[in-house]
């Protein structure tokens, strides 16, 4: 059993529901997993169970020569260890490189998950390191080809979404903190997915290095550091360590080393195919400006990172977008620039308060770099001081369709990304420019289109109030016309629309069993859908009513 | 070489040498002596009469306390010389005893590397030392042997390519199998929505019955699978504890979830509803309520028309019958009959004046003297016309006369039934009329003809509760409804020609289109079943409109019209349109819902009723009122 159910996790084989269970299942409704039989039969042709077998041999033999102390027979038998590889299953499960792209968001959040492990029990210690290299491997290469394009700080962990040639890629890692292992989780099974999710990386990795034209196994070049940045990096080449070790202070200080040398090499590679694709189409090529513009967003800006914020996420989004970052020496190595450097332009903190300021950079709590990122602009930095109340983080990954509740943050912000001033973005018609990207612009729309008809709403309310003032005081003085048609063709209106609401039930009650039932079903989902929008928003409501109500309270007090 | 030990520090020369032997000296512990004396006499042990006091006193006064220590053999103390704390001290060391014990002396070396001219001993080599040895050459057999069979296998050659190369240089388009194209790929995770940020916008937080109601929930049920929570900034977000499980989850869904492509209905649900003709366009038909008729003061159990639609008789549960005028909603006439109405029909004949009402056990025959003085002068006479047969025939039913004060209130006849009866029905032709009287014998329907005063039972066998019975506009059938069931009687052939199922549990109520082709039904299942009866024995269509029971269906004489009354206090109206064209189907359409019943005692409209000539209909209430809509 152990045994299939490794091969089925290698091999990607899952059960199927069949058509008719009573018939499959000897006339029983008992739950039971099915599987194919041509899958079972496809399982049994892997040459990969022939491997598994032998290694089984080994290890009784092993286990045998141990027992009765033939050191030499044990010495033989680990020569001749067998080992299978995985290869030939990655490329039969994903006969293109485009479907193990899309394949690899459980991928990347296993190894990241991995790496993070203790390196005592659990697993074995090379899987870990694997994982590790590899985790760091897939980000320096982030980094170098400048494609993340949303992060996210949840309570669980912080997810990142990368487009790598053009496939979303989504990816969680936990926070920094030692893991209290749980022990009703199998750890064998997540053993074996490893196993295939790290030959499966690898390869991956070497393609998206070539197609950089880097060197594979990430080499810290001595020349270029010295050409590029004659600092840190240097130094630490230069330091007689061995290579392995070189390696591992490679992947624990990824950003600072690697990533400058390839940043040349890659704008080089990208500009002609661009220049292509933007002759192509016009509309593509606004696109390609906006996210351009989105990969350059920390270019130029030099961040220091305070010991208390957590290193790694941070220099990794940092050097996505294009910004230089430090840190403390003694943090980590890597470090390019110090505290006390005058050129630093951003701190970022997550202390209360900061005694020592310098003067000419932003003191910023670590998450307006994550809200830039989404906002896909540099958010104005008073709202992140530190020791000030952090306006609300939001999901990058939603988005808001017709008569979804939308937050008033996400209102502030799209206008903002509008080029609106977020005071009166709300009440603006929507003449403002079209350069915003896909379903946000349709979104934007969809929210003026209510706008305005609350609008005109409202100015019809307006007029009949006016028209009330005119007749009351037109009865006392003047000959007004009383516009009193205008209310009839109201009326007319609403007569209209009782009889076509009264027309619909009536053709409603005509419809047959089964397409009523649907329909009901699918207007409960509507329904549904609107009373959860308006309970977000009375419960919005009611929360900045009782923060007005404090800060009024406050404000007595404070005068008192 | 060991040096002598220096002899321990004799004792005085009087001191007693202990004679006790190698025994335990525990065994002397509550003794004050310790062994004899070559005399035989007790040796004592020293004095100890010394309390902590003096213990601690002697402590701190004696400089060689520290030194003295207490010879168990004997009980005396002893104080220890310079040497012997030496020692002491050299063993707790870990040093040896010997003070000039040199423990790293020069090595040696007796037996070199270097050869020596002499052979130690001068023995020739043995002859095994110039064959081959029997041992090793069992021993290289073994292995070869081991190889030959293949149990040991020569080092395998270092595999040098490398762990990771391009996987994908070579991207087959044949390798795309049959296998890829079936495989469905699993649905990637959700991705995280606003309520799962560390610091979401307040509305995602859970209030406290929210947060109560999660907790209550089972696991798999819960919409999100966390708690919302905020935190003032990042350095206070602690680790997800659920983060392994999740990722574990997640596998376990990866190789053991079932995968399945499912077709998600993707449907406008406008599209759903059926497109039918505006109820607009298929005017004329009732839309408000135009008058109330008041007087009743209890249930309107069953209204009725007169053939020229001036009057309306209604029968109620206060046990009166009252005549109306239906244009001006004033009672004419109140007809007391001292029992419940439970039917009433007006004579659809023109000529003749008389209307049957239902109470208890009786058929009352009641000329209401309304309208044309000649007509219903002409109905009395038709009546007194009779002349009863010569020989007395046996009927199931007594015809009696009405008294003369009955006569002046306008009752002509009475038949007696022997069981109470439900309903009444006219003939198209005004002489015959059906009854049904609740009974479960053969004896449930009885048919009646007023010219001849002669009563008959057509049935000779019980086929269920009657519900109602009805004559064919044209035709000679005759249709009875029972519980679940409407049987269709030829009465000249006296055969049974059709068996309609109504798909109902309980059937109410029944009407016949004028056409005579068109049958409705309506249940206390809330239903209402249209039969054609050229198509088939169910029903054409079954229309579900009402919320509660259907307590009578109506058609229109003239116009396409139906309607059906149901206890949720509604009327609805809808257009039937029956074509003479066999090909096509009737044009069945909701046009309206008339309300304006007021529901008393869970009932609401009891009867419905077209009138004849306008497209006008009334309805009779629980809350003892007769409507018309117009």
């Amino acid at each position: 059993a152990a045994v299939t159910r490794r091969l089925c996790i290698l091999k990607g084989i899952y059960p199927h529901e069949p058509k008719h269970k009573k018939k499959v299942n000897k006339g029983s409704t008992a739950a039971r997993t099915f599987y194919l039989l041509k899958d079972i039969k496809f399982l049994l042709h892997e040459p990969i169970v022939n491997k598994f077998r032998e290694y089984k041999v080994f290890v009784r033999k092993l286990r045998k020569a141990y027992g009765k102390s033939e050191w030499s027979t044990v010495d033989r038998l680990k020569n001749n260890k067998p080992t299978y590889k995985l290869d030939h299953i990655v490329k039969e499960r994903y006969p293109t490189f485009v479907d193990a792209l899309r394949d690899l968001d459980d991928a990347l959040s296993m190894c990241f998950l991995f790496s993070t492990f203790p390196r005592t029990g659990k697993c074995h210690v090379q899987t870990i390191q694997l994982c590790r290299r590899l985790a760091m491997e897939f980000l320096n290469y982030i980094i170098a080809s400048r494609s993340l394009r949303k992060v996210f700080l949840s309570i669980k962990g912080i997810y990142y979404q990368a487009e790598v040639l053009g496939q979303p890629v989504t990816w969680i890692t936990p926070y920094a903190f030692a893991h209290d292992h749980p022990t009703d989780v199998d750890y064998r099974v997540m053993a074996t997915f490893t196993e295939f999710y790290t030959t499966l990386l690898g390869f991956v990795n070497f393609r998206l290095y070539h197609s950089l034209n880097l060197l594979y196994p990430p080499k810290i070049d001595g020349q270029a550091d010295v050409e590029l940045k004659p600092a840190e990096g240097k130094e630490y080449a230069m330091d007689s360590e061995s290579y392995l070790e070189k390696l591992s202070a490679l992947s624990a200080s990824l950003a600072r080393v690697v990533a400058p040398t390839h940043e040349d090499e890659v704008e080089m590679d990208e500009f002609p195919v661009e220049g292509e694709t933007a002759e192509q189409m016009d509309a593509r090529k606004k696109e390609q400006e906006a996210l351009e513009k989105h990969k350059k967003l920390f270019e130029g800006l030099r961040f220091f990172l305070n010991r208390e914020v957590p290193r790694e996420p941070l220099a990794f989004i940092i050097r996505c977008f294009g910004g230089q970052v430090s840190w403390d020496k003694s943090l980590c190595i890597g470090a390019t620039y110090d505290v006390s450097n005058p050129s630093i332009t951003h701190q970022i903190v997550d202390r209360p308060r900061v005694e020592q300021q310098v003067v000419g950079r932003y003191y910023l709590q670590p998450q307006w770099v994550f809200d830039s990122v989404n906002a896909k602009l540099c958010l104005p930095v008073a709202d992140y001081f530190p020791g000030v109340l952090l306006p609300p983080h939001l999901s990058p990954f939603v988005t808001e369709q017709e008569g979804d509740y939308v937050p008033p943050e996400k209102l502030k912000l799209l206008a903002m990304q509008r080029g609106e001033n977020p005071g009166d973005g709300r009440l603006r018609d929507e003449e403002s420019e079209e350069e915003d990207e896909e379903e946000e612009d349709d979104n934007d729309k969809e929210e003026e289109e209510e706008e305005e008809e609350d609008e005109s709403e409202k100015e019809e309310e307006m007029k009949l109030k006016k028209m009330e003032e005119q007749k009351t005081q037109g009865n006392k003085a003047l000959p007004v016309k009383v516009t009193a048609g205008k209310l009839r063709l109201e009326d007319r209106q609403r007569l209209e629309q009782e009889q076509q609401s009264e027309e619909k039930r009536l053709a409603i009650m005509m419809m047959k069993k089964r397409e009523k039932y649907l329909y009901k079903k699918i207007m409960f989902g509507k329904k549904r859908k609107v009373r959860e929008a308006n309970k977000l928003a009375a419960k919005r409501k009611a929360h900045d009513t009782a923060v007005k109500e404090e800060k009024k309270k406050s404000k007595k007090a404070r005068r008192a | 070489p060991y040096p002598a030990l220096t002899p321990l520090p004799s004792a005085p020369l009087q001191d007693i040498r202990n004679t006790v032997g190698n025994i335990p000296m525990e065994w002397y512990q509550d003794f004050p002596h310790i062994g004899y004396n070559l005399e035989g006499k007790k040796i004592y042990k020293p004095i100890r009469n010394k309390d902590e006091l003096d213990m601690f006193l002697e402590k701190m006064e004696n400089p060689d306390y520290w030194r003295t220590v207490q010879d168990k053999m004997t009980g005396a103390d002893i104080k220890l010389t310079d040497e012997q704390v030496d020692l002491v001290h050299r063993l707790q060391k870990g040093q040896f005893g010997d003070v000039h014990f040199n423990p790293y002396e020069p090595a040696v070396d007796f037996f070199t590397h270097e050869v020596m001219i002499h052979p130690v001993t001068n023995r020739p080599a043995d002859k095994r030392s110039f064959i081959p040895s029997l041992i090793e050459k069992e021993k290289v057999s073994k292995l070869v042997h081991a190889i030959k069979m293949g149990w040991i296998k020569p080092r395998k050659p270092k595999d040098d390519t490398p762990t990771y190369y391009d996987l994908w240089a070579h991207e087959d388009p044949n390798s795309i199998l049959g296998r890829h194209k079936m495989h469905v790929p699993a649905p990637k995770m959700k991705l995280p929505g606003h309520e799962e940020s560390y610091n979401p916008p307040p509305e995602y937080l859970l209030s406290e019955e929210e947060k109560l109601a999660w907790e209550q929930q089972e696991p798999a049920e819960r919409k999100l699978n966390f708690v919302p929570q905020q935190y003032q900034c990042l350095r206070a977000v602690p680790a997800y504890s659920r983060f392994i499980h999740e990722r574990f989850e997640r596998c376990l869904d990866l190789y053991l979830c079932p995968r399945q492509r499912k077709m998600r209905v993707n449907v406008d649900p406008e599209d759903l509803i059926p497109k039918l003709p505006k109820p607009r366009d298929l005017q004329p038909f009732p839309t408000t309520q135009a008058l109330v008729y008041c007087g009743h003061t209890s249930l309107v159990r069953c209204l009725s028309i007169s053939p020229s639609g001036q009057w309306l008789v209604s029968g109620s549960d206060d046990c009166t019958v009252r005549f109306w005028e239906v244009c001006t909603a004033r009672c004419m006439k109140t007809l007391p009959v001292g029992g419940v109405v439970k039917s009433v029909a007006w004579n659809p004949n023109p000529t003749i004046c008389l209307v049957a009402i239902c109470v208890e056990q009786s058929v009352l025959l009641v000329n209401p003297c309304l309208g044309d003085k000649l007509l219903y002068g002409a109905t009395d006479q038709l009546l007194e016309s009779y002349v009863a047969p010569e020989e007395e025939r046996v009927q199931p039913v007594q015809w009696v006369t009405a008294t003369m004060e009955e006569h002046s209130k306008g009752v002509r006849l009475v038949i007696q039934h022997s069981k109470a009866v439900k309903q009444v029905t006219w003939h198209g032709k005004g002489d015959y009329f059906a009854s049904v009287v609740s009974d479960n014998s053969n004896m449930q329907v009885l048919i009646h003809q007023t010219s001849k005063r002669w009563s008959q039972n057509p049935f000779r066998k019980s086929k269920g509760l009657v519900q109602c019975v009805l004559f064919h506009p044209i035709r000679p059938y005759f249709f009875v409804a029972t519980q679940r069931y409407v049987r269709v009687y030829n009465l000249l052939k006296q055969e049974l020609t059709k068996k309609l199922m109504t798909n109902c549990k309980w059937v109410s109520s029944m009407a016949i289109h004028p056409g005579g082709d068109n049958i409705i039904c309506g249940s206390y299942d809330s239903k209402l079943a249209w039969f054609d009866l050229d198509l088939s024995t169910r029903p054409y269509q079954l229309l579900r409109h009402h919320k509660k029971a259907l307590r009578s269906v109506a058609f229109h004489k003239h116009y396409p019209l139906f309607a059906s009354g149901s206890d949720d206090g509604t009327v609805i109206v809808c257009h039937g349109m029956v074509y003479n064209d066999l090909l096509q189907n009737p044009l069945l359409v909701p046009v309206k819902v008339l309300k304006g019943h007021v529901l008393t005692l869970d009932l609401g409209v009891l009867d419905v009723l077209f009138h004849p000539t306008q497209p006008w209909v009334f309805s009779s209430g629980a809350d003892g009122t007769v409507r018309l809509y117009t």
